[in-house]
């Protein structure tokens, strides 16, 4: 049985006739186009799509920074209407706050806590994303892949049953990014949060993804979603990988060669 | 190696010293007497030490700053920083704030004395209006120039509005208050030479206009402005010691 099969059991998050238009000096620019979505709990779902089609957009309703036009996003059968700690928004490396050392960026949300609970969280975190020896340094000394590691750990420490992932590897190098993905499916498997990851890369979304979500061009909405049945690891030199993948091209309307 | 760091920082201190040699010998050698020499100057600073009113000018006029600046820090920062925060507030006072901002403190000087009088009071409210301006406007900038991702970030982590200011926007803004603040001190101890030469009788300014009118001692007003420099100097190496702070070193990388 592949992970997709065992998590589509329960609903974790459902959009209906999600609509959000956009109005700028009195020009009105319709972004999303009645979008419906299903997640299912502990679901690794991939978003992927034309630059600027709105797939941010979409990412930043379900996290609750926006509030749709029209329509309506429900987790857990409760309508969304604000940012939550439930449910936490990774942005590319430059989330982590830089006037925090990594200890202190991986606390930051866990002010409700004891000291001694705290202490341990932040001990468990920074050994789950690798950056032990790094407790006491600024992020103006990490790396891009460190940063980017230091704010999965700080999303991860409040124990969030969503994580949503706005092309958090954009900004990394290809070997960086590689390596990062390696983890974040280690990370996934420990923790089985629900996610949603934000892409423009379908390489990325096919070696990551339970399902691909294929949005269209503005204004968007879903065109179809592809349920990428090959087990983890993923050789990515498969005949099924490469027939999911190009699957996914021609749904954009890419062609194969450059 | 260490010695030769020594040497690149002795290097200024060694130009200084060349430079006074060389106004010594050039205001010996003149005739004129249009500028006294260093070490007539310096006779100027013995003379003040010894007359009790090196310290008593020097704490006068640090007085008149400490509280001109700090009373236009306490009202210009927060205010700033609410400014910045609410769009239409900044809408509607930005024009008032940039039609005060360009009148020198130094206009202000008759409505000063016709308000507060000679003495204390007048030359900190001039300190007071040459910090106030420049405060108002580094906080309502800092305020826009948070980068939107550290705000959804501290909302996401279900921050409090109290707490949002204290842990996110607070520490993002710091780094460019500090620098402001250190311009404006800068400023403030400008000022307070000019004020003081109008609306008081004690202090550096006065110091300069006084030895002046009692009998031309230029050994005295250069003195003084010797000290002036000296002190600014050192006011700007205490404030730039604080943008030092690895708490706020990433606020003025390039990168």
């Amino acid at each position: 049985m592949t992970v997709a099969e065992s998590v589509m059991t329960e609903t974790k998050l459902s959009a209906q006739h999600v609509q959000m238009v956009f109005t700028r000096d009195g020009k009105s620019t319709p972004v999303l186009n009645d979008v419906n979505l299903e997640v299912g709990k502990g679901e690794f779902l991939c978003i992927v799509g034309p630059s600027g089609c709105g797939k941010s957009t979409l990412l930043s309703t379900i996290g609750g920074f926006l509030s749709p036009s029209s329509g309506e996003v429900k987790i857990d059968g409760q309508v969304v209407s604000g940012p939550d700690p439930r449910r936490i928004f990774v942005f590319q490396e430059r989330g982590v706050f830089p006037w925090l050392t990594v200890e202190g960026n991986i606390e930051f949300g866990l002010f409700k806590l004891s000291r001694s609970e705290r202490r341990s969280r932040v001990a468990h975190y920074i050994q789950m994303v690798g950056l032990q020896g790094f407790e006491k340094s600024y992020p103006a000394e990490l790396s891009g892949g460190m940063k980017q590691r230091l704010e999965v750990a700080r999303a991860l420490a409040v124990n969030p049953d969503m994580l949503l992932l706005d092309e958090p590897f954009g900004a990394l190098d290809s070997i960086t990014r590689l390596i990062m993905r390696g983890e974040l499916l280690r990370i996934w498997r420990e923790e089985r949060n629900t996610v949603i990851f934000v892409t423009h890369d379908i390489d990325e979304a096919v070696q990551l993804a339970d399902r691909v979500a294929v949005m269209s061009g503005r204004p968007a909405n879903i065109q179809q979603i592809v349920k990428i049945d090959i087990p983890h690891p993923r050789d990515i030199s498969a005949p099924r990988y490469l027939e999911l993948r190009n699957g996914i091209l021609e749904q954009l309307g890419l062609a194969h060669q450059v | 190696m260490p010695d030769n760091g020594l040497l690149i920082r002795l290097r200024p201190i060694a130009f200084i010293v060349a430079l006074l040699i060389l106004w010594q010998f050039a205001a010996g050698r003149s005739s004129t007497h249009l500028l006294p020499g260093p070490w007539e100057a310096a006779g100027g600073i013995v003379d003040l030490v010894r007359h009790g009113l090196f310290l008593k000018y020097v704490v006068a006029s640090l007085f008149r700053v400490t509280w001109g600046f700090l009373l236009a820090a306490v009202l210009a920062i927060p205010l700033g920083l609410t400014i910045g925060w609410y769009r239409r507030a900044e809408m509607a006072l930005n024009p008032l704030i940039q039609i005060f901002r360009p009148i020198s403190p130094l206009a202000w000087i008759p409505i000063a004395i016709l308000w507060f009088g000679v003495g204390d009071a007048s030359s900190i409210f001039l300190i007071f209006l040459s910090c106030f301006f420049p405060l108002i406007l580094t906080a309502i900038n800092a305020v826009q120039r948070i980068p939107a991702v550290y705000v959804n970030a501290g909302r996401n982590f279900g921050l409090s509005p109290a707490n949002l200011v204290w842990r996110v926007l607070y520490p993002a803004v710091l780094p460019q208050l500090i620098t402001g603040l250190r311009i404006t001190l800068g400023v403030a101890w400008i000022v307070v030479v000019a004020a003081e030469m109008i609306a008081v009788n004690s202090g550096l300014g006065f110091l300069i206009v006084d030895a002046r009118n009692a009998g031309n001692r230029y050994d005295l007003v250069v003195a003084a402005m010797a000290i002036i420099g000296v002190i600014g100097l050192l006011l700007d190496l205490g404030m730039r010691s604080l943008e030092g702070a690895k708490s706020l070193r990433w606020g003025y990388s390039e990168d």
